[in-house]
């Protein structure tokens, strides 16, 4: 399984060709307590780029993009019970959809983590 | 993932891809912030830290024990009369605010609004009448006013034009201003600065601290009994070391002051008060002082008296918001066809009502407590009702009080 960043702090991580998304530990810190996540429907169809998701702090609300293009297979259910999940675990439990890729090659583009922990360390 | 919403404070995340930075001032307790590991942010011209530990704890630290806040950006001015008595800066001061200024004895406090032509509101702020020359930091001045950070030179500007020429305003940059607030805030206060406690809500006094000067007032803008504390620039980081080595005291940043306003159904200028806006719409009546009302003297009166007589036709009222999302500043309130009828201008999450809340101003016939409404945010629909303010009761300790 591979691990994937983007610029706009979401990971994938790639098992097969279903992909599970959700934003970095960097931005959980950097949004603080989570009150809120409003996931994906099943079935959604989601080009790289679009918004799927929106991940709501106390003070602030903000788009997730989709990392890679897809049909969304689930949101993560548990967030709308506990949604600090992310708070606690962002890279982990605390995951926003998983998604079917409709295109590998998009993998490409993104960063892994050694390039995203770079990345992160000059903002 | 970015941020797509107005808010009160900048989202953390703008900081991470940011470029063009306007030119940033900062304030004494600058480096203060940063050894206390508090997330600076750019607000009202000024780096303000706007977390430290996380604005849900600090919330209820506040509503708990006691924080303390820098509010360091807004505007502290004194107006002296040159020539003329505290009596006369009283009298001008009227012409643009609406409250009985002339009536306020020494160290009174009024929250009052600085008014345009037209009866719209350049500011809300708060006004002392201070005690003799001579038993008060503040040099000749005989009345002190608190404005709000991001308007100071506006304010300045304006009260340039209106003011007579024998009245001086002196914005005093060299004093910080630190409030403590919070159920345990004036014991703590009191343990550093003898006599604190003996003030009750909206009075303020002379102290001194390490030889130090302080104007300290029994008022605040978070719901909480606490006090504000003017203080020479260069002696702030001693005290908010020596206030928050006192175990109820904690440094909370600006999303929790602005969780805890919002709690306490106070409005925030530039958000839910703004030039469009008349007093009787912010539903801030209280504020037109009835000597004042009667004499209808005050910019604005004759527009501000009619709307107070015939009702306005939107009023500011707070808002329970149905399930766990947030609605927030910019959603619209919309009516049953899905017009839009109305606008949210404050909202969040409120930590210690434990779901989220939010200030608008809708239509007067829909003003009343009970009433349902929707609200619309990114095409999403919010089901809302009209509720009492304040979310979380006020707990000042007013004079007669315990």
């Amino acid at each position: 399984m591979s691990r994937y960043f983007t610029e706009d702090h979401e990971w994938v991580d790639v098992d097969g060709d279903v992909g599970t998304v959700g934003i970095s530990e960097y931005a959980q810190s950097q949004l603080g307590d989570i009150v809120f996540v409003d996931v994906p429907e099943d079935g959604k169809q989601l080009d790289k780029g679009d918004e799927a998701a929106v991940v709501e702090s106390v003070k602030a609300a903000s788009d997730v993009y989709s990392p890679v293009s897809g049909n969304v297979l689930e949101g993560n259910s548990a967030l709308g019970d506990d949604p600090s999940l992310v708070n606690s675990d962002a890279e982990g439990e605390g995951w926003f959809f998983k998604i079917t890729l409709s295109d590998a090659s998009e993998l490409e583009t993104l960063m892994d983590e050694t390039a995203y922990a770079a990345f992160v360390s000059k903002l | 993932m970015s941020d797509t919403l107005p808010d009160t404070l900048p989202d953390p995340l703008d900081d991470l891809n940011e470029g063009d930075e306007p030119a940033i001032l900062q304030l004494p307790l600058d480096a203060w912030h940063r050894a206390r590991g508090g997330r600076m942010v750019p607000f009202a011209g000024y780096e303000m830290p706007v977390q430290y530990d996380g604005i849900m704890a600090e919330h209820l630290w506040t509503r708990e024990s006691a924080g303390l806040f820098d509010v360091s950006h807004m505007g502290q001015v004194g107006f002296t009369g040159d020539g003329i008595d505290a009596a006369g800066v009283a009298k001008a001061l009227e012409a643009v605010l609406p409250g009985d200024i002339a009536g306020l004895a020494p160290t009174k406090i009024r929250y009052s609004l600085l008014l345009n032509d037209e009866g719209g509101i350049l500011d809300d702020l708060m006004a002392t009448r201070l005690p003799e020359e001579g038993a008060h930091p503040f040099g000749e001045a005989s009345h002190y006013v608190v404005v709000n950070g991001a308007t100071k030179y506006d304010d300045l500007s304006y009260l340039l034009d209106v003011l007579p020429d024998d009245i001086t305003m002196n914005l005093m940059e060299d004093q910080a201003l630190l409030a403590v607030q919070g159920p345990k805030a004036v014991a703590a206060v009191a343990r550093l600065i003898p006599g604190v406690d003996a003030l009750v809500f909206m009075t303020a006094g002379a102290f001194e601290w390490n030889g130090h000067p302080l104007w300290i007032s029994r008022s605040g803008y978070t719901g909480e009994d606490g006090v504000e504390i003017s203080i020479p620039a260069e002696a702030a980081a001693d005290f908010a070391d020596a206030i928050c080595a006192e175990p109820e005291v904690k440094p909370i940043g600006l999303g929790a002051r602005d969780s805890l306003r919002l709690e306490a159904g106070l409005p925030l200028y530039g958000h839910d008060l703004d030039p469009e806006t008349t007093p009787v719409m912010a539903d801030l009546g209280f504020a037109l002082s009835k000597r004042r009302r009667e004499a209808a003297d005050f910019a604005g009166a004759q527009r501000i008296l009619a709307e107070r007589e015939d009702g306005p036709a939107v009023k500011r009222v707070g808002l329970s918001v149905a399930g766990r999302q947030p609605v927030r500043e910019g959603a619209s309130v919309v009516d049953a066809d899905g017009a839009v009828i109305g606008r949210v201008t404050s909202g969040g999450f409120a930590p210690s009502v434990g779901a989220p809340i939010a200030m608008a101003y809708v239509p007067a016939a829909l003003a009343a407590a009970g009433t349902p409404v929707r609200l619309v945010q990114r095409g999403k629909i919010h089901e809302a009702a009209v509720v009492p303010m304040p979310f979380v009761p006020h707990r000042y300790v007013r004079a007669g009080g315990k």
